[in-house]
């Protein structure tokens, strides 16, 4: 007994340093920072100098928020199609929805960036068939699109497990009671997959609100967002203020996924991953 | 005068066919699940369809629900034909085996579910659904989540789901296989009870013949795709059609006979008056002869005589299994036999029953194998009955 509880320790242990050494200590330094000057004294003047930056966590959140929905009115029609093909052909579709997810997300949206481009494969086409060219690079729908083709399987997979967890007796349960196929959805489908779409909202609100590479890449620069800003100030050496920014966004995401969490009841089927 | 009048109608009203199934046939995958079913159901009637698994009965209920499409033939609702009307829109309810109560749901909310679906009005509801559950005992329960409910209560939430739709028929697919024996003793009274109050059409599907023998106006007794049998409990029990059906309802000892002439029946080597007639001369038949229907007498005094091998004190009565000539009879008797005794029996002309021969011929033997039949019979455990039930119901996935 003894012994056991002595390996389920020590199997704790890489774990426990990954952590101390690449999170822990990590917060620890931004929550220091945060709260310091240049010269290390304690202040609260990098907080309060976030009210500069109101505009930049509204556009992110606005950002991150239309990506959400997008990826929402895709992938759950996705999720339930998938869901109600045959096992073996279910396979197939989620193996090749997660196939661009084996490939790195700055590649991904790189290469985004050069189908989309100027002088990229869309426009050469356009041009070939005597149109002008369109300019996409740069804009917001660029960085939403973007966001939407980097982040959509993370919102298909939860909703897909937990329907793929419904028994199938739910669904005749509800034709026997009257239900065609619209009513089944909304009566019963839609409500015990709650727990799916929390999850799938999370995991895609959450990398939306911060990235900074597919704003940077497909907006051109024309778009400031949280993470843009974040990454800035510490290129500049001005850790005080990246951290603090930092600190309120970590903030504001718990807080978000903490009320998302309170809507899903965790035992009427689908999982919560965050 | 009005009287006999209604009594007229209400007789009509019985004689009136709620469903009629014509030529249906149904197969998964090249694999014939139902052949050429033909069947049809009176208005308020209990039918049960029963069988063992894999025989089609609970794919035939599924074809009444509109879950499944017949390859062949006709389903008539009301002499309307319904082949192509789906599940929602029938006046028809289902009971399903283990339930699929919505989880998301409390006890009311699950039972008010077709009502809200069917949009209608909130005290109407109110009012319904608390008949209902005041209908199946459930009282008091409306606000609780059905995934605290007992195997029972769940079962009473899943009629009452059903019934509170005032449907016309109602299809129950093994409702009490999940549940313990003594439970499922009480349900039954209680849906007997409930269709008589309510005067719904219940079409119930089980393979549990005990249940069918005591709840059913009619028993349709199915196997391997075919309906082996219509009838009444008592027919279906006294005159058997044929081998399977002796065999599947209660026990019987089946022999291989000769029918000689009208009411002279041979069989284990002696000639018995039988009360049949109708046979071709000297016409090969199958001979049932139930447990209970044999008299033990002295030896020297019996039609036919044998050894005593095994004895079961079964609580009402003993049940012995006898080697006459080589076959081993299953004899159910109030006075105690002792093992290896030399015993007589005596068969009363009424208690032999005579059968065609058919495909089902020679396939039961006698109870020369006994224990382990007898394993195989017991299925009293809830846990067994589900696995059962379980492959029954993968068959009609597939």
């Amino acid at each position: 007994m003894n012994k056991r509880s002595f390996l389920e320790r020590f199997a704790l242990v890489p774990h426990a340093v990954w952590s101390i050494l690449f999170i822990v200590a990590p917060l620890i330094f931004i929550i220091y920072f945060a709260f310091t000057d240049r010269n290390g004294n304690f202040t609260f003047a990098n907080v309060t100098s976030l009210s500069n930056y109101a505009n930049i966590f509204g556009l992110s959140v606005a950002f991150a928020l239309i990506a959400t929905v997008i990826c929402l009115l895709v992938g759950y029609p996705l999720a339930f199609f998938i869901s109600r093909l045959k096992p073996s052909k279910q396979k197939i579709m989620i193996l090749l929805l997660m196939l661009p997810m084996w490939i790195s997300l700055l590649i991904r949206t790189y290469s985004l960036m050069t189908l989309l481009d100027n002088g990229g494969l869309l426009n050469s086409l356009l041009n070939a068939v005597g149109f002008r060219n369109v300019q996409i690079v740069g804009t917001a729908g660029a960085v939403i699109l973007g966001m939407v083709y980097d982040f959509l399987p993370y919102m298909v997979l939860p909703i897909y497990t937990s329907m793929s967890k419904l028994d199938i007796r739910y669904f005749e349960a509800a034709e026997d009671l009257g239900c065609n196929g619209w009513k089944t959805l909304r009566r019963v489908v839609l409500p015990l997959t709650v727990p799916g779409i929390i999850s799938g909202i999370t995991m895609v609100f959450v990398p939306s609100i911060s990235t900074f590479y597919i704003s940077q890449k497909l907006g051109g620069g024309s778009f400031d967002l949280i993470g843009d800003t974040i990454e800035r100030q510490f290129m500049n050496k001005s850790y005080n203020v990246g951290a603090a920014i930092s600190l309120v966004m970590m903030i504001l995401i718990l807080i978000s996924v903490a009320v998302m969490n309170k809507f899903a009841d965790d035992d009427k089927g689908g999982q919560l991953i965050v | 005068m009005e009287e006999t009048k209604i009594n007229e109608n209400k007789k009509k009203m019985e004689q009136t066919k709620i469903i009629d199934l014509k030529n249906i046939s149904k197969s998964y995958g090249g694999d014939p699940v139902l052949k050429n079913i033909n069947l049809y159901i009176r208005d308020k009637e209990f039918v049960t369809l029963l069988g063992p698994s894999g025989c089609g009965k609970t794919t035939t209920l599924r074809i009444i629900g509109g879950f499944e499409q017949p390859d062949e033939g006709d389903v008539y609702f009301l002499s309307e034909r319904i082949n192509d009307v789906p599940p929602y829109k029938r006046s028809v309810n289902t009971v399903f085996q283990r339930y699929a109560l919505f989880p998301h749901l409390n006890v009311y909310e699950n039972v008010a579910f077709g009502l809200r679906v069917a949009k209608v009005k909130n005290d109407e509801i109110s009012k319904r659904v608390k008949e209902t559950l005041a209908l199946v005992n459930l009282k008091g329960f409306e606000k609780r989540a059905v995934t605290t409910l007992s195997g029972g209560q769940q079962q009473r939430v899943a009629i009452a789901r059903a019934l509170v739709n005032n449907p016309k028929v109602l299809l129950l697919d093994e409702p009490l296989a999940a549940l313990d024996l003594k439970l499922r003793k009480d349900m039954q009274n209680e849906l007997k009870a409930l269709h008589e109050r309510t005067g719904i059409t219940f079409i119930y599907v089980t393979h549990d013949q005990e249940e069918a023998l005591s709840m059913s106006d009619t028993i349709v007794v199915m196997a391997d795709g075919r309906i082996q049998q219509i009838g009444t409990p008592t027919d279906i029990y006294n005159e058997p059609k044929n081998a399977f059906v002796a065999d599947f309802i209660g026990e019987s000892n089946i022999l291989d006979g000769v029918m000689i002439d009208d009411y002279r029946a041979k069989f284990a080597g002696v000639e018995f008056k039988c009360l049949d007639s109708g046979f071709d001369k000297n016409e090969p038949v199958d001979i049932v002869v139930r447990p209970e229907d044999v008299d033990i007498v002295p030896a020297e005094k019996g039609m036919l005589k044998g050894t005593v091998t095994g004895v079961t004190f079964k609580g009402v009565h003993w049940e012995i299994i006898v080697d006459i000539k080589g076959f081993k009879w299953m004899i159910q008797t109030t006075d105690y036999c002792a093992p290896d005794s030399v015993i007589g029996v005596y068969i009363e002309p009424d208690a032999i029953h005579v059968m065609k021969k058919s495909e089902y011929s020679g396939m039961f033997g006698d109870y020369s194998s006994y224990s382990e039949e007898f394993d195989e019979l017991s299925v009293a455990d809830p846990e067994a009955e589900e696995q059962t039930g379980e492959k029954d119901t993968e068959a009609a996935d597939e």
